[in-house]
């Protein structure tokens, strides 16, 4: 479902002098159908970059990053933006809204944009709010109020209302307290056990063990002195 | 006759075959001064493109060019239309003219250059119907409500004229009006500026709302990137005339590869 | 008995050559303003100018005209002018509609329908039918030539929302031959129907403003609307008081002060002619 093969990307920081910053090479995993993979690694090694590159967000410098079979490293726009909308689903740490917008249509949205009628998407979008223990006074107020762990929470039903074969989650259950990330694990674990492909960082230990089925080093692909990876040789279980 | 659905697609829009827009080498100058130089890009169905840059960057030029308020002097962009694909920097006036009031629309940084400021709200939206042979004095106003709804001004106001209207629902009629004929891709030049930040809000998000349940394609002008990311799916930095960076507004804003853009967004307040 | 000062009707030759230039524009885009150089008229703007301009271009030796002023004969101006014409062109006069060759009006239709031997001249102040809704010339000459009215069908929707119906009772805008929206001179609107397939040369003038305008013969000319409020002409539901018909445009003539009015014909000569035809059956009953 998700291949990334011989990837690389080097920050040009054109506000410093133009000095680059190799931040990843020849990076080179996939993930199946109905698999959960963690990204490990230590804070600031590449981890959120290369989640980013997968989306579309960041761009590769070269390489390979195919989605379902579609290319995203050089693609046109508008195939990402119809990978994101129905394939490609992303959980970021933030939540980022257009303000004054009810919670229950921030939602709603990504089923809308597909075609779903707005009401069923909206009580869709409840169902999964009351899930995530979100209560139903905050579900017409817009979020950008909320507690950091509430916002999160609406950030994941987002992410999560639409059942898309690839997920990029990144560290979904930061600022969630125990009984809510586990309402959060078990979403993902439901996930891919209806096929999803998931990729992750987690730096919660339990919650990497509880949903992923193995690891992928990203320090492995941090280039050396020389701007070459430490290990060239493809990481798998 | 173009179809005038004030009804909401049932579908998601999907993305045609053909490019809605395709512009190449548009270059304007003004005398010594460069307006805009060689500008190329392309519109989908659907798609939101936003053009960013400061003052003198060349979008408004550019907006100008597109819409035939100005001449560019060289260049085509090439709309794909009912009749097939038509270059609209060479079309003669009539036929553009026709064009920005059936398929096309303009969305003006003051609303009050966008309206009639001395009829009545029902007229402002009724008059591109009028003007495309509708007859029906009861159904050009009973259209022209749905739309004020749609656009969230009270019913009950169409009678009232506009000065009598606050900036955002001045801003919101002009939409209306311009939305009534079904256009097919809608140029907007800083639709919130001059706005209260929260009245800015509701209509980003109104504007969100209607390209996502009508399938327009929009082409946003701005200077404010924060509207650029709400709002447009696609990004194109503009300096001096030229086009910069283009692609994905998250990757633009998030991953920027040129210069001038890194400065950009390192200097916005809050992104 | 024409002053030998002046030339026939008072303009020279090859004014009226210019004039007839003009005219032939106008009859070949039926609607179509044409501009043409109007002359020094010996009355004011506001009198009459541009018909007397384009009746003096269309007068022969053996032209019989008459000149109405609100449908009367002996107002001031239409004696005026009348005796302009028979002082520089020598011209027959007449009061008789179904005697005239050419009829100069101010503001009306003649009731009697015209035939195809007659053209009517029409006094024009403001030809620009969209002048009081857009003040630039420039704007308006172009909103002609790409044949964009959204004003004009804007301002009727205005009305109807505002008043219920279209509050214009007077210069009511026509649609001439499909194409030009005209102003049809301040006519009330209850002649507009007569505009339409009138087998007479109609011919308008607009000695200030320098337009020519024209309807052909037999043009389609339609007053404009909604399907869902048509056009409407109008109308007292009074008879005359002097000659008893009551499908004709009256005046309304207050006759005390203590609010005693009657209504008449407001064509002088329509009313004449039709108690004339009475006059002779007095003791019978009128032929209807």
């Amino acid at each position: 479902m998700i291949e990334v093969k011989n990837c690389s990307k080097v920050f040009t920081l054109h506000l410093q002098g133009g000095i680059r910053l190799p931040v990843l090479n020849n990076v080179n995993f996939s993930i199946i159908k109905g698999e959960a993979v963690a990204l490990t690694g230590p804070s600031g090694v590449g981890k959120s970059t290369l989640l980013r590159m997968i989306y579309g967000n960041y761009l590769a410098e070269q390489g390979s990053i195919t989605v379902d079979g579609v290319e995203v490293v050089g693609a046109e726009p508008r195939t990402i933006l119809a990978l994101r909308r129905a394939t490609l689903g992303y959980v970021s740490q933030f939540l980022r809204v257009v303000p004054r917008v009810a919670t229950v249509d921030v939602v709603a949205e990504p089923l809308i944009t597909l075609g779903t009628p707005p009401d069923q998407a909206r009580d869709l979008a409840k169902a999964l709010l009351s899930r995530l223990r979100v209560p139903p006074q905050l579900w017409s107020l817009p979020p950008a109020t909320f507690s950091g762990g509430e916002q999160q929470r609406i950030n994941i039903a987002r992410g999560l209302i639409h059942p898309y074969p690839a997920l990029l989650v990144d560290e979904p259950t930061a600022s969630l307290d125990a009984e809510n990330r586990q309402v959060v694990i078990d979403l993902l674990c439901e996930a891919k056990a209806r096929g999803a492909a998931i990729l992750g960082i987690f730096h919660d230990a339990a919650a990497r063990g509880a949903v992923c089925d193995r690891d992928v080093d990203v320090g492995a692909f941090v280039p050396d002195a020389d701007g070459e990876a430490a290990q060239s040789a493809p990481v798998s279980a | 006759m173009t179809a005038l659905a004030a009804e909401l697609p049932a579908e998601a829009p999907s993305p045609g075959a053909e490019a809605l827009l395709t512009v190449e080498g548009l270059t304007k100058s003004y005398g010594s001064q460069i307006g805009c130089r060689d500008v190329c890009f392309d519109i989908w169905p659907g798609e939101v493109m936003g053009i960013v840059g400061e003052s003198g960057s060349g979008k408004t030029t550019l907006l100008r060019c597109l819409s035939g308020h100005l001449s560019a002097d060289s260049g085509t962009a090439v709309f794909d239309g009912e009749d097939g694909p038509v270059d609209v920097l060479s079309m003669p006036e009539p036929a553009r003219r026709r064009l920005m009031r059936t398929e096309w629309a303009l969305v003006h940084q003051n609303p009050r250059d966008g309206l009639r400021l001395g009829v009545s709200a029902g007229a402002n939206v009724g008059e591109r119907l009028m003007a495309v042979g509708w007859r029906h004095y009861g159904r050009i106003r009973e259209t022209a409500g749905s739309w004020l709804d749609r656009v969230e001004i009270d019913p009950e106001r169409i009678d009232d004229r506009p000065t009598t209207f606050s900036g955002g629902m001045q801003q919101r009629l002009q939409i209306a009006r311009n939305l009534v004929s079904a256009p097919r891709l809608v140029f907007m030049d800083e639709p919130t500026g001059g706005l209260d930040v929260s009245v800015q809000a509701r209509l980003l998000d109104l504007m969100r709302s209607l390209v996502r349940d009508l399938g327009l394609s929009v082409v946003v002008v701005t200077h404010d990137l924060a509207v650029a990311r709400l709002l447009a799916d696609r990004l194109m930095v503009m300096r001096r005339g030229e086009v910069v960076e283009s692609g994905l507004t998250d990757q633009v804003l998030d991953d920027p590869q040129h210069n001038y853009t890194q400065l950009l967004v390192s200097a916005a307040l809050r992104l | 008995m024409t002053d030998a000062a002046y030339n026939f009707a008072y303009l020279d030759e090859r004014t009226k050559k210019m004039i007839r230039r003009a005219l032939l524009k106008a009859v070949a885009i039926p609607g179509y303003q044409v501009p043409f150089a109007s002359r020094e008229m010996p009355m004011p703007y506001g009198w009459g100018t541009g018909g007397v301009q384009v009746t003096a271009a269309c007068l022969t030796p053996e032209d019989t005209l008459k000149v109405i002023d609100q449908g009367a004969d002996d107002t001031t101006n239409a004696v005026s002018i009348r005796g302009f014409f028979e002082k520089t062109a020598g011209v027959a006069t007449t009061t008789t509609t179904a005697e005239a060759t050419i009829i100069q009006t101010r503001h009306r239709i003649p009731e009697e329908p015209m035939t195809e031997d007659q053209i009517l001249v029409y006094q024009v102040p403001i030809p620009e039918p969209l002048r009081y809704l857009e003040p630039r010339e420039t704007e308006t000459r172009r909103a002609h030539a790409l044949e964009e009215y959204g004003i004009m069908k804007v301002k009727l929707y205005e009305d109807i929302a505002r008043h219920g119906h279209v509050k214009t009772a007077f210069a009511y805008p026509v649609l001439v031959a499909g194409r030009y929206v005209m102003d049809p001179s301040p006519i009330p609107k209850f002649d507009n129907p007569r505009l339409s397939g009138s087998p007479a040369l109609q011919l308008f003038g607009a000695g200030r403003e320098q337009r020519i305008y024209a309807v052909p013969p037999h043009t389609t000319v339609v007053s404009l609307d909604f399907d869902d409020h048509p056009f409407n002409r109008g109308g007292t539901g009074e008879c005359c008081a002097l000659c008893g018909v009551a499908d004709t445009y009256l005046d309304e003539v207050i006759t005390d002060d203590v609010g005693g009015r009657m209504f008449v014909c407001s064509d002088t000569d329509f009313c004449e002619q039709q108690r004339d035809a009475a006059a002779p059956t007095a003791g019978w009953e009128a032929a209807s």
